[in-house]
């Protein structure tokens, strides 16, 4: 960028459509959902806040240097990347286009849950393959912390979701 | 927040003992990678390993805010004497069967406390809580479902789920050892204290004892093994933690 210009939050935000999760890339980490902050202050200087999504997810730091990266590229006069607790991730705060992603992965998305994730949401997944709701779960844990497996009883493919946490 | 030495001291003790349980039981879980019953097993526990000492992380990270040091010398450096864990969570992981109904005993208390603790007037703890128990529910539901499956299987399912459980209750009750900072903890507004945890504990898994068709020991049996909250600990941590600090000491240095 040759002119200098103040980002706005917007083309931070926008910057930061380009940072795929590392373990699931058709997913941003803004479409996740654990971008919980963005602040550019009036001398450009950027600084942006992460939550985790689990708390021993080893996804986390490179997710941290790979915001830092591309922050780095846009015209700034500093910036600072902080990850904290503050706001505590949940599937919910996963957008619809990050589903949508997620589906193309080959995961079904996490259920939407109203205050608490029953157990029961894991029982009757339904399959990213046929759609159907005929499934089982296998074990709600799966090669990364974030899946649990089920089998599809109708086209009899295994499959992975992301699951629900509160 | 500025506390008293006291107090300082009260909240020290209280997250060395939370994280240290988690991290020790985590290092324990991961010992089924590669070993696991079944491939879902094997994963499983590995899973809530990974869970597990991610916790622990957060909490020294906040112990080390409190002006302890950095969390890797904290997990590596110390000697079993130094650790507030629990008896329960230092034992090899033995047979399968012993390792689930651990696993049962220890993240049922564990997710009862995180959820007391998301009220706590502690608040980066109190955040943190707020993230524990929702990944701690998978870890319940995992040791619910076998714990069911198994105790009403077969026969010999059902003897070896009773027996472990007669044989390691005293070990879980040990989870609830008394901390001498108790009326400390309570009038900061910090944490209600062990006993009732212990009263929602017992409470929260005799339901599911009663499907599995299992039973508790009779209360006159209940000898809660005590001692690990203080630094007196079983023959099988130091080992323990001479195996698990043996990479990060050849050199505490190395940047990973």
């Amino acid at each position: 960028m040759e002119i200098k210009t103040v980002q706005t939050k917007n083309d931070i935000l926008k910057a930061l459509d380009d940072v795929k999760d590392p373990e699931i890339p058709t997913i941003s980490i803004v479409d996740l959902g654990i971008v919980t902050g963005i602040e550019v202050s009036e001398d450009n200087f950027v600084s942006v806040r992460l939550t985790p999504t689990f708390s021993g997810c080893p996804a986390l730091k490179i997710m941290e240097s790979m915001v830092k990266e591309r922050i780095e590229k846009l015209d700034v006069a500093g910036y600072e990347v902080i990850t904290n607790f503050d706001t505590q991730w949940n599937t919910n705060m996963i957008t619809e286009k990050g589903r949508e992603a997620l589906k193309k992965h080959g995961l079904a998305p996490p259920e939407h849950f109203s205050e608490l994730v029953q157990i029961e949401m894991l029982e009757k997944v339904k399959c990213p393959h046929c759609g159907s709701r005929n499934t089982l779960l296998k074990s709600p844990f799966g090669p990364t912390l974030c899946r649990s497996l089920h089998y599809c009883s109708d086209c009899l493919n295994a499959f992975e979701q992301f699951k629900p946490v509160s | 927040m500025k506390y008293t030495k006291t107090q300082l001291e009260a909240v020290k003790e209280f997250l060395y003992k939370i994280a240290d349980d988690q991290l020790i039981l985590g290092h324990r879980d991961s010992e089924w990678t590669g070993l696991g019953p079944v491939l879902e097993e094997d994963i499983a526990f590995s899973s809530i390993a990974q869970d597990k000492i991610g916790q622990s992380l957060h909490i020294y990270e906040i112990l080390h805010a409190l002006g302890e040091k950095d969390p890797d010398t904290i997990a590596f450096t110390r000697n079993a004497n130094e650790f507030k864990c629990c008896h329960l969570v230092e034992y090899p992981i033995g047979e399968y069967d012993f390792s689930l109904i651990r696993n049962f005993f220890f993240c049922h208390a564990e997710h009862i406390r995180f959820n007391m603790l998301a009220e706590s007037s502690l608040d980066p703890l109190a955040k943190l809580a707020k993230k524990y128990r929702g990944e701690i529910k998978y870890h319940v539901m995992h040791a619910d479902t076998w714990v069911k499956q198994l105790g009403r299987a077969n026969e010999e399912s059902h003897k070896r789920m009773q027996d472990t459980i007669d044989n390691s209750f005293n070990l879980a009750l040990g989870i609830f050892e008394e901390s001498p900072f108790t009326s400390e903890l309570n009038s900061m507004n910090i944490f209600e204290g062990e006993k009732t945890l212990q009263n929602k504990w017992i409470e929260a898994i005799l339901p599911v004892l009663e499907k599995a068709k299992l039973v508790l020991p009779d209360p006159a049996d209940w000898k809660p093994a005590y001692g690990g909250r203080t630094g007196t600990h079983t023959e099988y941590l130091q080992p323990m933690l001479e195996e698990m600090g043996e990479v990060f000491r050849l050199d505490p240095k190395a940047e990973w």
